[in-house]
């Protein structure tokens, strides 16, 4: 199948899953990565059920942020 | 070498001027070319969530609105700004942990002294920081 990954069009295996990808895909600290599908923003449990199909289109979102405390937020679930 | 619109920087400035006392946070597009400059066509002014002096994170559905823009124009996310109300223009403690993205350019705007601001250019990796020079573009 033929997916978008942050831009760029990609060949992968059908039935591919999200946590699949980010393994494929490399994507560095993905704990802190949010992760679209579609414009969906999926939960970290999503992640391992989530099938993807034809013409998907993946954004990994790194959590940004920072200050002079520490944060209380600094996951990827919304 | 990091090369910023002149124009591009005041709208950041006054943003975070805005956002006083509270942190103001963005990302940054644009683009690199082949020697290693990097050009910032355009500074995104987002929303902190944590709403606080002392810490921001980026909203990510607005950050997932901005990277499609940037797609759509053909620019590339870059990395992300933030300000420092009341403290120096460089990475904190807490910047250098939260800095997941080793190829991002971080960017810090002090406040801390009035009329004054300063804007740094920073890579971070594994609590290294290297500092970048920005060269303004005027127009």
């Amino acid at each position: 199948m033929t997916i978008v990954v942050a831009g760029e069009r990609k060949e992968y295996a059908d039935g591919l899953t999200v946590e699949e990808l980010i393994e494929a895909e490399k994507v560095e600290t993905p704990q802190y990565v949010t992760v679209t599908v579609n414009d969906t923003f999926l939960s970290n449990a999503e992640r391992a059920s989530r099938s993807l199909q034809e013409g998907d289109i993946v954004e990994f979102l790194y959590f940004m942020g920072g200050g002079t405390i520490p944060s209380l937020c600094a996951s990827n679930d919304l | 070498m990091i090369y910023l619109h002149l124009k591009e920087y005041e709208k950041l400035l006054a943003h975070a001027v805005k956002c006083l006392p509270e942190e103001a946070c963005g990302l940054l597009g644009g683009r690199k070319d082949e020697t290693g400059n990097t050009y910032i066509e355009v500074v995104y002014l987002l929303e902190n969530i944590d709403h606080s002096q002392e810490h921001f994170s980026l909203d990510p559905r607005g950050q997932l609105a901005a990277v499609k823009e940037m797609r759509a124009n053909g620019w590339r996310p870059l990395g992300n700004w933030h300000s420092h109300p009341a403290s120096p223009s460089r990475p904190s403690e807490e910047d250098k942990r939260l800095a997941y993205d080793s190829s991002a350019l971080y960017m810090i705007l002090s406040l801390m002294e009035r009329g004054a601001p300063v804007l740094n250019a920073f890579r971070i990796e594994n609590d290294h920081v290297e500092k970048e020079e920005i060269r303004y573009i005027q127009g």
